[in-house]
């Protein structure tokens, strides 16, 4: 039997040279004679280590890494195929702290199997869900989905068998399933991890969705900032289709259920829900009003339920194992795992899927090594450009929906992003501003003229023009922007900017010469 | 995007044509005009507007709205430069200003020049690999200023 090799070609892996690395092999291979198995997978998340090389061996799966293309050779020299020793190897990657730490839920499969082979997604354990979903029929499953207690893993936390509830009872012509893969938060990467690495696990998730509230029309929403991740998840639909999990009759049953994916198109407030459906449906990205809910009245008005690709990811693990055993993960009202994505100036930048609970020290500092320049971590934003700037002080703030929310900040997607001691806070609560200026919809007046306003707010104080009165303005339009905005962009927008401001006071009384200077 | 082909009606008739029965047509639409011609000629408005039944006002309503549409043809490679907060923390503004000192590039500047045209985004999704960036559509991680370099080397080379 011919050795098996694997390559990611997860787009992260591709920045960094993966590419190279396969084709390498595969012409090394060749010229010694040799014949090899080159599998590409998704990426394992430790992103340090890409290019991450792995071979199958009686030891279980090895890995080499980071490699360079002009490595090849000398791994081959060395005996890879078989495990031998080289100053990149690993030992066995799932012995690696970094991942034999985390407790892998959704991502068991990333990295280790073939994105776009439906029988290893089988082997895998993938479709257990569906199946069970089928056998316990609508009403169980959405008892299932209440009962584990997950909550929507886009950002809002919303439980996501209420919508599926809300969805299943009403009595339509038409239904939709709508997934949220508009992953806009800067330091997340997991959707897109999910949709190179583990497609199937999405399309089982929106599946199981489907057959549950009587949807037969499901599209995933994918940002053009993701082309790899598009062009994999469109693959994955065809080969979803040829093998009857999607199509007239979804393995078999009664239930007919078909997927389109679509590309957003830059615009950052398409993910949240209702921006998403006017866009899906060929308008601007502007917000709807809420009542009514998508679950009600939603895509080209019909009844919808939107998830996130993480909520829907979960369900088939929920379905498999039962509500019980994912709620055995996590703490409080924030159950079953949460993957964080660690980025950043840090050291070892990853994907870490845990139970809900750990600290923010456990992800920075455990697992991400402090940070990448070596200099001390000052800020680390969590829940993407809409989420809390914490200080080092604060580092022992566990990661779930209620306590973050009780330090000032939020969840969001799971994104970490680490600064050390040379970022300008005053400039971060700028950029927020400029950045929801720039975003936003323009449908309400406190996000589309606040965000200017605050910006040119922050800009007078940064230039030391009468500073005590324009931190009181800065306060009061954040409130105005906080509860006047009619969607989280201009509503969460201050939340950033607030903990500048309370976190890190220091920024925002430097003399002004020194920041003209720079 | 590689294969951008110069303005023709009647081309851009046949690719809306082929989608305007899709429901929600008009972004794949214009996704497919922006890989054929690299950018979306006002000429399309009319005929978008007609084929999907809406108004030439919303048409240009949708075009403007979003980010990725051009209005005007490019010249060269596309670099997308993430300037994000996991960027920020890795200094890609540091990328920006190199950009311009040393290329004279402006990033977002509709006239870029010199073959390559370099446009800012928000969040490439590789940020445990920051500073990232996409060109033509290729991701580049831990993005720096010898790669920029090569980068220019490499489009000026193509347009010569």
């Amino acid at each position: 039997m011919s050795a098996r090799v694997f390559v990611p070609a997860d787009s992260s892996a591709l920045s960094v040279g993966a590419e190279a690395v396969a084709r390498a092999i595969l012409d090394e291979a060749r010229r010694r004679g040799l014949e090899i198995d080159l599998v590409r997978t998704g990426s394992r998340g430790l992103f340090w280590l890409e290019p991450l090389v792995e071979v199958e061996t009686a030891s279980g799966r090895l890995g080499y890494g980071p490699v360079a293309p002009g490595e090849t050779a000398q791994l081959f020299d060395a005996g890879f195929l078989s495990g031998g020793a080289h100053p990149k190897a690993l030992g066995r990657v799932d012995d690696i702290p970094y991942l034999a730490r985390q407790q892998r839920l959704i991502f068991a499969r990333c990295g280790v199997t073939d994105p776009l082979s439906i029988d290893e997604y089988r082997r895998h354990g993938g479709l257990k869900g569906l199946e069970r979903a089928l056998e316990l029929g609508p009403k169980a499953t959405v008892e299932e989905v209440l009962a584990s207690g997950l909550r929507g893993r886009g950002g809002a936390g919303f439980p996501a068998g209420i919508k599926w509830r809300t969805t299943a009872g009403i009595n339509a012509d038409q239904k939709y399933v709508v997934c949220n893969a508009d992953e806009g938060d800067s330091g997340t990467f997991a959707d897109r991890m999910l949709m190179e690495g583990d497609p199937f696990l999405l399309i089982e998730g929106m599946a199981i969705a489907a057959v549950t509230v009587g949807a037969t029309k499901g599209y995933v929403y994918i940002r053009s900032e993701y082309p790899h991740a598009f062009a994999t998840f469109q693959s994955a639909i065809e080969r979803a289709r040829a093998a009857g999990l999607l199509g007239p009759s979804v393995l078999g049953s009664p239930h007919a259920f078909d997927l389109e994916a679509r590309l957003g198109a830059g615009a950052y407030i398409c993910g949240e829900e209702t921006s998403l459906l006017e866009s899906l449906e060929g308008k601007r990205g502007q917000i709807r009003p809420k009542p009514p809910l998508p679950a009600i009245v939603g895509l080209f008005g019909k009844p919808t339920v939107m998830n996130n690709v993480l909520s829907f990811a979960s369900t088939p693990w929920i379905l498999e194992h039962g509500a019980k055993a994912y709620a055995a993960y996590g703490v409080g009202r924030s159950l079953g795992s949460q993957p964080f994505q660690l980025a950043g100036n840090v050291r070892y930048g990853g994907l870490v899927e845990l139970a809900f609970g750990a600290s923010l020290r456990d992800l920075v500092e455990g697992f991400g090594g402090g940070s990448h320049t070596g200099r001390p971590i000052r800020a680390v934003q969590v829940g993407g450009p809409l989420g809390a700037y914490f200080p080092a002080s604060l580092l022992d703030t566990p990661l779930d929906y209620e306590a973050l929310a009780k330090a000032g900040g939020m969840l969001g997607h799971g994104g970490i992003v680490v600064f050390d001691d040379s970022v300008d806070m005053a400039r971060q609560a700028r950029f927020a501003f400029e950045f929801c200026a720039k975003e936003s919809c323009g449908k309400c007046t406190p996000c589309r003229i606040g965000s200017v306003r605050g910006a040119e707010t922050v800009d007078k104080i940064i230039a030391g023009h009468e500073r005590q009165k324009n931190l009181e303005l800065l306060r009061d339009l954040c409130e105005v922007m906080t509860d006047g905005s009619l969607c989280a962009l201009g509503g969460l927008a201050p939340m950033p900017v607030l903990s500048a401001l309370n976190h890190f006071s220091e920024d925002f009384a430097r003399a002004p010469a020194r920041a003209a200077a720079e | 995007m590689s294969g951008r082909t110069a303005f023709d009606v009647d081309l851009a008739r046949t690719l809306i044509d082929r989608k305007r029965e899709t429901p929600g047509a008009t972004l794949p639409i214009l996704h497919d005009l922006q890989e054929q011609f690299g950018y979306i000629d006002d000429r399309v408005i009319p005929l978008i507007a007609e084929a999907l039944n809406i108004s030439r006002a919303e048409t240009l309503g949708v075009i403007s709205f979003y980010h990725d549409f051009r209005r005007f043809p490019v010249d060269g490679r596309v670099l997308k430069l993430c300037r994000a907060e996991s960027c920020q923390a890795m200094g890609c503004e540091d990328l920006v200003s190199h950009l311009e000192r040393q290329h004279g590039i402006k990033v977002d500047d509709a006239d870029g020049g010199a073959g390559l045209h370099v446009e800012s985004v928000y969040c490439l999704g590789n940020c445990a690999l920051s500073p990232s960036a996409l060109i033509d559509g290729e991701p580049i991680g831990r993005l720096d200023r010898d790669r920029l370099d090569a980068i220019m080397a490499g489009a000026q080379g193509k347009t010569q």
